[in-house]
């Protein structure tokens, strides 16, 4: 180890302060860092400070990510085997899937940590760690079949309108993995909905129709899969985001080291299955009678729910707010899902909508605390 | 006796190197400092020349902004050397210590006490900066009368002193201090006393008694005003140590200026943790050549607790205010892969991204190092959990970043100082400098609105 730190060390030497790169070090820190944690000791406030800091949390979030990411990669390979009918073992499957998807992930990684890197040489701050997570978000709820362009574009879309603009890490007001998907969608319609782009290769295999389940039903038609299949993830949809269970998992990973919001999953699942519910006693459509426990398993809305609702800097921040905050996203996500037949998927939207609104519902819980305060020093007054 | 106050937010952290319930006498320090930095908000007028003699109780220095506020010296000697910093402030004023006379005050019979006596007597003597006033933990305002006087005799922060064992052979002369106390404002004096060691106190007669339950900073009078009778805009409210009451009350006994400390030598670099009576402003080696110390270590000295304290020289001396002086090793070490979660589960973290609460029961061995960098504000929820007030930390601070006087107003600015962020600096994931901000915040108030 002393080794590796001394060569590390020579290394930096010219990136230090009154160096030629001095200009660059957080580039380099960020890549250090990533090594050893470093040996700053405390200067100013608390001589002693809590192990955990923000590449702990965002690694605990990857963590969380990867038993959706491994199953998605897989169910990507056996959708395709499944079309083409050949037969397939676990490992072609899976195969097949990181043939598709490793490429995405390392375009999304490259083009969003270069513009990161560019804004912290800029702006003269280290490298946030928020990317690492977002750079793998994004291409776990593309389309499978998206081209690698449409990645790369979505990705500096994102990193450069939703965060950046607004100032960086912790100033953005939209998720940015959401955006990205969200301006991949809107830009490039033909790619991120029908029934050709949710199985890998499907526009060129004349088989059976790569239909999500909510796109089968915004089209009226009728779905044949179980309850289990939807749970499990045997589904068509955009990669990561078809299995339940794996999304649980991430969920319990989350919960568990408080790193996610359960407030905000939790709120999201009430509100979800409340409104689906009464939509099954209305009944009016097949969208509407689609039972409420699957609509929780089906599309996004587990993904949406337990990573990309809870998102710290884009959600709501006090812990009232964040009830209010997860319950609308779970309401607005079923009632999208049903009366907007053109975005078959609301959970996107849903999310999106909400993160411009927790601001003004963080601004009501804030305000109640200082309306309280200002009447007990009008009774003061009153009393003195 | 009041309700109690039972808070659950907040955290204890149990650290190894906790002093050994035994009173010795520290070594005589040969020299002693004063230092203005120990009054926040103070600006200081010096009184005195370098090689003056001066007796104990003589003014060394007094507030600027109100004469009446003199300092004194807590012994007899001479002054050596006043330390200047940049712009000429004067950081520290050295006395040599010399055998002299004291000060003696004129010191009417207990019953002819009354609040004017009580006060002239407290500033002409120097002890009137034992007492702070909220808001902004300021030195308190001789010309009004304070809603309230908070006596805090539990210490919850980490390694902190246990008061009912500082006071135990005191009892008499703290009781003298809050009779004096008592003239001071309309009610009587707000005694907290955690909620399970209330029968040591019983034998105190005329204070209102607040039984504390709770993990830190429960001890800290800002959560004990905040919980008990929440302050308005307006309104003051005066602290008092519990040490301090002790030598207002010697004051009143027998006319001469008590400097009395009892210090608690604590932390994982000291070889005998244990307390030690000395006097404000001592030399810390006359303290260490009791404790010792471990010196194969590079070691941080610190004038109070982990979270709250301030770092000093090994060679240097007491501040003012604290009972408790911990050492600790520095950490400018490098963790290879430190990072990643479940790592490093030694170190305590409050977080469960570690498993380091499975280690806790002996206490943990921490160092100062940072465990990572400052980011951005990211993570929501966390400084609630270790502020146990109806106030939102975080939008506070921003408030303070942004220097928005009327939100910060709004937001509970009165009703807490730097130290009760002690434990949002230690916890929070983005390493924000809580206390340095919110310090900020309150200079601004003050030089602002006053």
């Amino acid at each position: 180890m002393s080794f590796l730190r001394k060569k590390l060390d020579d290394l930096k030497r010219p990136f230090g302060k009154g160096q030629k790169w001095e200009r660059f070090a957080p580039a380099i820190n960020a890549f250090d860092t990533f090594l050893f944690v470093p040996n700053h000791t405390t200067r100013t406030g608390a001589h002693i400070r809590d192990a955990v800091d923000l590449k702990r949390t965002m690694v605990t979030v990857i963590i969380a990510l990867m038993p959706a990411l491994i199953y998605g990669i897989y169910n990507t390979g056996y959708q395709y085997y499944i079309q083409t009918g050949e037969s397939f073992t676990f490992l072609d499957a899976f195969l097949h899937g990181s043939w598709k998807i490793v490429p995405m992930i390392v375009v999304s990684y490259v083009v969003g940590l270069t513009i990161e890197f560019i804004f912290a040489v800029y702006r003269g701050h280290e490298v946030n760690e928020g990317y690492l997570v977002t750079g793998l978000l994004i291409p776990m709820i593309m389309p499978v079949d998206i081209p690698l362009w449409m990645v790369a574009i979505s990705v500096a879309f994102a990193v450069l309108i939703a965060k950046e603009a607004f100032g960086g890490t912790g100033m953005n007001i939209l998720n940015p993995a959401l955006t990205a998907r969200a301006f991949a969608f809107f830009a490039y319609p033909t790619y991120m909905s029908g029934n050709k782009v949710w199985v890998s290769e499907a526009s060129n295999v004349d088989a059976i129709s790569g239909e999500t389940i909510l796109g089968t039903l915004a089209a009226g038609g009728n779905v044949n899969y179980s309850f289990f299949e939807m749970f499990q993830g045997s589904i068509p949809g955009s990669i990561a985001e078809t299995s339940a269970f794996f999304v649980l998992i991430g969920a319990v990973i989350l919960i568990a080291t408080g790193v996610g919001s359960w407030r905000i999953m939790l709120g999201s699942v009430l509100g979800a299955a409340l409104v689906g519910f009464l939509f099954n006693l209305w009944g009016a459509n097949a969208l509407m009678s689609f039972s409420w426990v699957n609509h929780l398993v089906v599309g996004g809305f587990a993904f949406g729910v337990v990573f990309m609702a809870t998102d710290p800097v884009s959600a709501a921040q006090t812990n009232k707010g964040k009830w209010v905050y997860g319950i609308l996203v779970g309401v607005f996500c079923i009632l999208i899902r049903v009366f907007n037949p053109a975005y078959p998927e609301g959970v996107m939207l849903a999310i999106l909508l909400m993160n411009v609104f927790a601001p003004t519902i963080d601004h009501y819980v804030i305000q109640g605390n200082i309306n309280k305060r200002k009447k007990r020093w009008a009774a003061a007054l009153k009393t003195a | 006796m009041s309700a109690g106050i039972s808070t659950r937010r907040g955290a204890t952290i149990n650290l190894v190197g906790e002093a050994e319930k035994i009173l010795s006498k520290a070594n005589p320090s040969k020299t002693f400092a004063l230092k203005p930095e120990n009054f926040f908000g103070l600006v200081p007028r010096l009184m005195v020349k370098e090689g003056e003699k001066v007796a104990l109780g003589a003014p060394i220095f007094h507030s600027k902004s109100d004469p009446r506020i003199v300092f004194v010296s807590p012994v007899s000697g001479e002054v050596k050397e006043v330390v200047r910093g940049a712009k000429r402030k004067i950081l520290e004023i050295v006395i040599e210590a010399k055998n002299g006379d004291a000060v003696v005050h004129e010191v009417p019979a207990a019953k002819a006490l009354d609040r004017e006596t009580v006060r002239d007597i407290l500033l002409k003597s120097g002890a009137w900066p034992f007492i702070r006033q909220r808001p902004y933990g300021v030195l308190a305002d001789p010309d009004i009368v304070p809603k309230a006087i908070y006596v805090s005799t539990y210490a919850s922060a980490p390694l902190d002193v246990d008061y009912q064992f500082l006071l135990k052979n005191n009892i008499q002369d703290f009781q003298n201090g809050i009779d004096v106390l008592n003239h001071l404002s309309d009610v009587p004096v707000k005694l907290s006393v955690e909620a399970n060691f209330l029968n040591d106190f019983e034998s105190i007669k005329g204070v209102d008694k607040l039984p504390i339950d709770g993990p830190h900073p429960a001890g800290n009078v800002s959560v004990q005003i905040h919980n008990h009778s929440p302050l308005n805009m307006g309104e003051k409210v005066w602290e008092v140590r519990p040490e301090d009451v002790l030598n207002i009350g010697k004051l009143f006994s027998n006319g001469i200026f008590s400097a009395q400390r009892t210090i608690a030598v604590a932390g994982q670099s000291v070889l005998q943790p244990q307390y030690l009576k000395t006097t404000i402003g001592a030399h810390l080696s006359s303290l260490f050549e009791i404790s010792g110390i471990d010196n194969t270590l590079q070691n941080r000295v610190i004038n109070g607790d982990v979270l709250t304290g301030k770092a000093v020289a090994l060679d240097g001396y007491l501040d003012y205010f604290n009972n408790l002086v911990t050492v600790i090793p520095e950490g400018n070490q490098y963790r290879m892969f430190g990072w990643l979660p479940f790592m490093d589960n030694k170190i305590p973290s409050l977080s469960k991204t570690s498993l380091s609460w499975l280690f806790g029961r002996k206490g943990y061995r921490t160092d100062t190092n940072m465990n990572g960098e400052e980011r951005a504000f990211v993570v929501t929820g966390e400084m609630e959990k270790v502020f146990p007030m109806d106030i939102y930390p975080m939008q506070l601070i921003k408030a303070c970043m942004a220097g928005d006087i009327e939100k910060m107003e709004a937001l509970g600015i009165y009703e807490v100082i730097p130290e009760d962020f002690g434990l949002i600096d230690y916890a929070n994931t983005s390493k924000i400098e809580a206390q340095e901000i919110i310090k900020e915040g309150i200079e601004l108030m003050i030089k602002e609105v006053g």
